[in-house]
């Protein structure tokens, strides 16, 4: 088993009188791909939320490379290594490709290295190198997913949370977003994933964890779950799914 | 030929001051979508502090300019620390109002401070004058230039090329986004406070300077035309802000050339509302949509209505009513009779405000509508004056109405800047049309209240009657609330998407809202205007508005009985301890931002 980077230990969320989860626990291997399933209103993104502090459960402790960090605030969180791409990719679309890229870098302080690392994302995504003056707000949605990943790469964080990359895109550009979370993920950095798209999310992640109306139901090795049966009438469609 | 160029010369000048202020409105909305109506205060703090350094203190002018930003950014400080801070997470019109509060209880701090009357502000750079072909260009000129094209650059740098300067873009932009890169927004509101009250500030040493006349007046005007250069130019659009406020002064100073000095505001409002119903983005938006504002007056903090029961309203009417006959005497019948002629007013507004959800800022012009109709049928044709009422009542529903009518579109604090910019609109017109209103002059031996020739002499006959209409109006409020429409009413309020999705008009609905409440407000206008016998376009000034705003809080919004508690309570209450006028305000400006904070749901609870 590898080390923990991140652990959610006993959550309660709620949102006013709503429960959003309900006992949570998860836990994130350094170094892995680990993958959040669930439907609509499973409370998928609300654990993003959570781990980013931008929403505070009334119990549990969430803890990153050891240390408790709920009760800081998201600016600080970040600092810590906690990089986000967040759901719809959340751009800022009046600003140009290059200053997204650099606010990426806001909490860093180390300014020669973040220069060097603007390049070198820019050679994982050249695409991007050709658009760096233009607004971020005109590029199609999957070179804006593109630069939600790239931002977020730039402040060289040790696990990236990603909500729903996928959604919204064209069959070619999923494929492309998978191959390349798969590949930043092969450089080094943990990657915690939120998806809808199970069958796309288990082809590259190492374990997932399947949630239900805020309840962890379901959670294994990536490559076991794609054969589990349970998973295959839930999301992908099984012969009982009508 | 010469005059021209010294009005537009007047005019870019003009539209320098103002875009000093609107830039820091800009920057303030665009990051915490928050229109400051404390802005002004801060510029009338900073014309002040100008004239403690220049005049009191006698300190050179550049020393001056430091101490008057360092004063405004101070109070920038402030202001986001109490105006806008504990109120994260509330609808967005609860700062709004808390500015409101802010700035009353600034500007009034002011006037205790150094009394009502206006203050010169002499300069030396007043008097130099240079020739610049055929006309001429003063050396305050020239520093009121520099200084708003150096601010400008250096907010440009700023903005472009510092770090903070992202930060406050990225937040503008994306407010959660902003967080999840590690940007404290929570700094970049105190920056942009401080950037923009600094800004203020120096416009209002400038303004001070330019005019070498200062006075606690300043503070409000300053505000609006800040708002409308900002509209004009695209809320929350720091470039558009700048042009839209050097538009406005020329707009402003070609106006005053043609047509006279009073008509200034009538173009920088009319300017405003034109603007705000066929371009709400401003002149320059790109096709780019400003984000939908969520809903429009949802102020609302869900809350259980606490409802007398009938039983008891009618109890305490009755006790009311046989109170002049124990208790006769005049001083307090008459803060009685007050406290029902701005329930009246009262119920015309949580109708529109809390029923409807139309925050309206301007409520003031429909007395103003209702006074001047009552009083001119009963002067120019000798209608007998209980009947004049009646119809001054039918008349602002229609005019009101109808002014109002093309802003319905707009949501939340568009709406709310459009009814401002109407109440101002109507105060001006009444100055200008001489022909009808006798300009500033004003209207004088109105005859007073009568009733089928009879006429209400003593302090307990208006009571009564001020009483009875009331009531009667309340009574009818009542029926329309529980009736279908009412219902309407209150879905249109709550998803106006999902009410015309169930095919309602809303513009039909909110015009019947409109001008129901219109004739509440026209009634009590019109009934002031005969117990005054004397009014002008300032009786029924933008003060009296957020008054009746206020009481409509304290009572709860859309609750009938709150507004007439809420009235007894501000404007019964300081009569009775004799609070000194001043004071008053500093209550009101307290009592709204304790509200805001703390009771939101008001006394009564919001229905």
């Amino acid at each position: 088993m590898t080390d923990t980077l991140l652990a959610l230990e006993g959550i309660n969320t709620f949102y006013g009188p709503v429960q959003a989860h309900f006992d949570l626990n998860l836990t994130v291997g350094r170094g892995q791909i680990v993958c959040l399933l669930g439907g609509n209103a499973s409370g998928k993104s609300t654990t993003m939320k959570i781990i980013l502090g931008l929403v505070k459960p009334q119990s549990g402790t969430v803890r990153f490379d050891g240390q408790p960090i709920n009760g800081l605030t998201t600016p600080q969180i970040v600092r810590r290594g906690v990089g986000s791409v967040p759901e719809a990719r959340r751009l800022f679309g009046d600003m140009s490709v290059r200053e997204n890229l650099l606010m990426g870098a806001f909490a860093r302080k180390d300014r020669a290295a973040v220069t060097q690392d603007l390049d070198k994302v820019l050679t994982q995504f050249p695409k991007l190198a050709e658009r760096l003056n233009q607004r971020a707000g005109t590029l199609s949605g999957g070179e804006q997913q593109m630069v939600a990943m790239a931002r977020a790469l730039m402040g060289r964080p040790k696990l990236i949370c990603m909500d729903e990359p996928t959604m919204g895109l064209s069959p070619l550009w999923v494929d492309r977003v998978l191959e390349l979370i798969a590949a930043i993920n092969h450089d080094g950095t943990t990657v915690f994933m939120v998806e809808q798209n199970a069958s796309l999310a288990l082809e590259i992640a190492h374990h997932a964890y399947v949630l239900q109306t805020g309840r962890i139901v379901l959670d294994g090795p990536a490559a076991e779950l794609r054969a589990d049966p349970r998973i295959r009438d839930a999301y992908l469609g099984g012969q009982e799914a009508a | 030929m010469a005059s021209w160029i010294d009005y537009t010369i007047n005019g870019l000048i003009i539209g320098n001051i103002y875009a000093l202020l609107a830039v820091g409105l800009a920057l303030i909305f665009g990051v915490s979508r928050l229109i400051n109506f404390a802005h002004g205060s801060v510029y009338l703090v900073g014309a002040y502090a100008g004239f403690v350094a220049t005049t009191m203190l006698g300190l050179p002018l550049p020393v001056t300019f430091v101490l008057v930003v360092a004063v405004g950014a101070l109070l920038g400080l402030v202001i986001e620390r109490f105006g806008l801070r504990p109120l994260q997470g509330y609808a967005h019109i609860a700062p709004l109002l808390a500015t409101i509060g802010i700035s009353f209880v600034l500007d009034q701090l002011v006037q205790l401070t150094f009394a009502a009357t206006p203050r010169a502000l002499p300069s030396d750079l007043l008097d130099k004058r240079f020739q610049l072909g055929s006309g001429t260009i003063g050396a305050l000129d020239l520093v009121i230039a520099a200084v708003g094209l150096t601010s400008a650059g250096l907010l440009y740098y700023f903005l472009r090329f510092t770090q903070l300067g992202w930060a406050v873009r990225a937040t503008a932009q994306d407010r959660d986004a902003a967080q999840q890169m590690g940007v404290d927004v929570n700094a970049v509101n105190r920056t942009v406070f401080v950037i923009a009250s600094g800004l203020g500030a120096v416009s209002g040493l400038l303004v001070g300077m330019y005019y070498n006349y200062i006075d606690p007046a300043m503070s409000f005007q300053a505000t609006l035309k800040g708002v409308v250069a900002q509209v004009v130019g695209g809320v929350g659009n720091v470039p558009g802000a700048i042009a839209g406020s050097l538009l406005l002064g020329l707009v402003e100073s070609y106006g005053i050339a043609l047509f006279g000095t009073s008509y200034r505001n009538l173009f920088a409002f009319v300017l405003l509302v034109v603007v705000l119903v066929l371009r709400p983005n401003g002149l320059f938006a790109s096709a780019r949509q400003t984000p939908p504002e969520p809903m429009t007056g949802t102020f609302i903090a869900p809350s259980k209505p606490f409802a007398l029961s009938p039983r008891v309203l009618i109890g305490i009417t009755i006790a009311l009513a046989l109170l002049p006959a124990v208790y006769p005497d005049p001083y307090i019948m008459q803060t009685f009779s007050n406290a029902w002629l701005y329930g009246m007013l009262g119920l015309s507004l949580t109708l529109i405000a809390g029923t409807v959800g139309m925050i309206s800022l301007g409520h003031a012009a429909l007395l103003a509508i209702g006074g001047y109709a009552s009083a001119l049928l009963a002067l120019n044709f000798g209608i007998p004056v209980g009947f004049t009422i009646l119809l001054a009542g039918v008349i602002t529903a229609a005019l009101g109405t109808i002014l109002v009518f093309p802003s319905f579109r707009l949501r939340g604090h568009y709406f709310s800047i459009a009814t401002l910019a109407v109440g101002e609109i109507v105060s001006l017109v009444i100055l200008n049309w001489e022909g009808l209103t006798r300009g500033p002059i004003g209207l004088s031996a109105i005859p007073p209240l009568s009733l089928f020739g009879v006429e209400l002499e003593s302090a307990q006959s208006v009571y009564w009657f001020t009483l009875a209409v009331l009531v009667v109006l309340a009574l009818l409020q009542f029926r329309l609330l529980s009736s279908h429409l009412g219902r309407v009413l209150r879905a249109m309020r709550d998803d106006d998407v999902a009410a015309r999705s169930y095919g309602i008009r809303l513009d039909r609905y909110k015009a019947l809202a409109f001008a129901f409440g219109s004739f509440a407000a026209g009634i009590s206008g019109g009934i002031t205007a005969h117990l005054y016998s004397y009014i002008n376009h300032e009786t029924f000034n933008a003060q009296l508005s957020i008054l009746a705003l206020t009481i409509v809080i304290l009572g709860g919004m859309g609750n009938v009985t709150g507004a007439v508690v809420g009235s007894v309570l501000l404007i019964g209450l300081p009569e009775v301890f004799r609070v000194a006028a001043e004071y008053r305000v500093l209550i009101y400006g307290v009592v709204l931002l304790l509200l805001v904070r703390f009771r939101p749901q008001g006394l009564f609870g919001t229905v």
